[in-house]
């Protein structure tokens, strides 16, 4: 069954140095593409780090292998993954008026699959 | 002089020897601190040591070497300077709706070539600006900005709230060389004398670094913001509303409040978390509207945290040329502000941009999906030091020096405040700078000549 969560895409000093090393380099393409589920929600959900979990919202659709977050650092039903392309993926076009797509604090459903996309 | 001689060496094998020296008082432009007090170890096309840098700027200045790229590619084809110049010059005079975009990582040099390249084609200007802060740049034109230098916070401000934002990570060195740590002209004990709240969602690295963290349930920043505006005027709230919204407790939130009331002198540093989540300049004009109540009681400010190296440098240059900092149409011959309906993300998004010049940035990884498949449609000119997912798919790439390692120039940190650029090693491929100019003359040749040059 697919929940919905807030998903808060940020930066993360792993981020900002593997980005150096470079955009195509493991690191920075492992560091974007890993979602951060709380301790508390994996348990229950029953993941496992390493399970790849589908998360869409109305603009978009990404599969990403998730890892359990550092302790106290993520509440239940919020997820976090280092901003990049997947993040910007579930982005609308939409900006109301301001420029700015909705890309933090968004609405999305996630659930285990048996593999990535 | 930033050049020094370098250490005596050991006696070695001369030939092979790269040259070796140290630059200092370099600047690193990876985050909006600028920090320009970095000491740079050179040997040859390297740079070895960066001392005093973060591991942000560690991995900035060691991971940037010549790349083996050619100095332009035409459709997938390298090509020279020159025929991309020429190619570059004929997408975008003409162009019919073109925008120009990016610009945070570039040098205001740079920047103003860009904004009159747009003039001379009538496009649209916009830079990263638009889906960082360009939210909190609309909420100054509403309720203005009580503003502050990072110098002032450091010798200043004895209480620093930090909101919707995690400077541990994304500005390591904020903490140690501005706000929290130093010790100040009117701070002698440093972070003793300094009280520290973070406001997040999260409980980041940098709440361990925080005397008190409020943890706001998401996308309730602009409630907590008002709430904290009427617990400072003493107008009655309603406890259990504010507590079921934003998830603290009256009593805390009051404690806060009253402790930024007894404040000599505060700052509230705000990031993303606000700009970035529903409500975006209602956000950032209730924080900033509490910051300016609270000089009713004591001297308060409030300073977006910025990110890219030169982006306070895009909304100076592109505001004092235009009058607004991003979102600008120029295709009337006098520039028109409107976010929403200029702002890059928007214009590709709705498909109607039918040209791009872009400059240092990456929107093929970071813009949404229907902007991105618009992008990969139409010609576009890019300009980047490395291979991106946005030099992919454009029409012409060119392959550009790094500003701040390979060339000189402006840039202004997050605080408003120019900082001049060391750099440290020269590069085979020519500046941003030199690129823009040369399509610019192109232009105005096409324009004034019917395409002879001059
Ligand atoms: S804090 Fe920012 S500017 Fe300073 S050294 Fe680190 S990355 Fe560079």
């Amino acid at each position: 069954m697919a929940e919905t969560f807030i998903l808060i895409p940020g930066r993360t000093s792993k981020q900002g140095v593997t980005l150096n090393e470079g955009k195509y380099t493991d690191g920075y393409l492992e560091e974007i593409n890993t979602l951060q589920i709380s301790p508390e929600d994996m348990e229950r959900l029953q993941f496992e780090n390493g399970d790849n979990i589908r998360m869409w919202n109305d603009f978009g659709e990404v599969v990403v292998p998730c890892k359990t977050s550092k302790v106290d650092e993520l509440p239940p039903g919020m997820l976090f993954i280092s901003y990049g392309d997947k993040s910007s993926r579930l982005m609308a076009g939409e900006t109301h008026g301001t420029g700015m797509p909705d890309s933090k604090g968004m609405d999305v459903q996630i659930e285990k699959v048996s593999a990535p996309a | 002089m930033s050049t020094v001689a370098p250490p005596p060496q050991e006696s070695s094998d001369s030939a092979e020897v790269p040259e070796l020296k140290v630059v200092t008082d370099a600047t690193c432009t990876f985050c909006g601190c600028v920090c320009d007090d970095m000491e740079l170890t050179v040997e040859g096309n390297k740079i070895k040591k960066a001392k005093n840098a973060c591991v942000l700027g560690k991995a900035w200045f060691l991971n940037h070497h010549i790349e083996d790229r050619p100095e332009a590619i035409i459709e997938g084809q390298p090509a020279s300077y020159e025929q991309a110049i020429e190619r570059a010059a004929e997408i975008l005079s003409n162009a019919i709706y073109p925008i120009t975009y990016g610009l945070s990582d570039t040098t205001c040099e740079a920047q103003r070539v860009a904004v009159a390249i747009s003039d001379w084609i009538g496009g649209c200007v916009d830079t990263t600006t638009s889906v960082c802060h360009g939210p909190s740049g609309i909420a100054f034109q509403e309720v203005g900005e009580v503003t502050c230098t990072l110098g002032e916070i450091k010798n200043r401000a004895d209480y620093i709230v930090f909101w919707g934002g995690n400077p541990a990570e994304s500005h390591p060195r904020h903490f140690t060389r501005y706000s929290l740590m130093p010790k100040g002209q009117f701070l002698p004990n440093g972070r003793k004398d300094r009280t520290a709240v973070l406001i997040d969602v999260r409980k980041t690295k940098s709440a361990k670094a925080a005397d008190i963290h409020l943890q706001v349930k998401p996308r309730s920043d602009f409630e907590l913001a008002w709430a904290m505006r009427a617990i400072a005027k003493g107008v009655d709230v309603d406890t259990a509303m504010i507590e079921e919204k934003t998830g603290i407790s009256l009593e805390r939130l009051t404690e806060v409040v009253e402790g930024m009331k007894a404040a000599k002198f505060g700052v509230i540093l705000f990031g993303m978390g606000l700009t970035m989540t529903r409500g975006k300049h209602l956000n950032s004009e209730a924080v900033l509207s509490l910051a300016r109540d609270l000089n009713k009681y004591t001297r308060w400010t409030a300073k977006p945290m910025r990110g890219h190296g030169n982006v306070t440098g895009a909304d100076n240059v592109v505001t004092w040329q235009t009058g607004y900092p991003f979102g600008i149409h120029l295709g009337r011959g006098y520039p028109r502000f409107n976010p929403g309906e200029w702002t890059s993300s928007d214009l590709l998004a709705r498909g109607e941009a039918d040209a791009a010049l872009i400059i240092a940035s990456d929107p093929m990884s970071n813009f949404s999906q229907p902007a991105r498949d618009h992008l990969a449609k139409i010609n576009s000119v890019v300009l980047d030091p490395k291979l991106s997912e946005t030099a992919k798919v454009a029409t012409v790439a060119f392959t550009t020096s790094t500003y701040g390692i390979n060339t000189t120039g402006t840039v202004y940190r997050m605080d408003d405040v120019p900082i001049p650029l060391r750099p440290a090693f020269d590069s085979p491929y020519k500046s941003d700078y030199e690129i823009l100019k040369a399509i610019e003359k192109r232009i105005r040749e096409k324009q004034l000549n019917g395409g002879m040059s001059s």
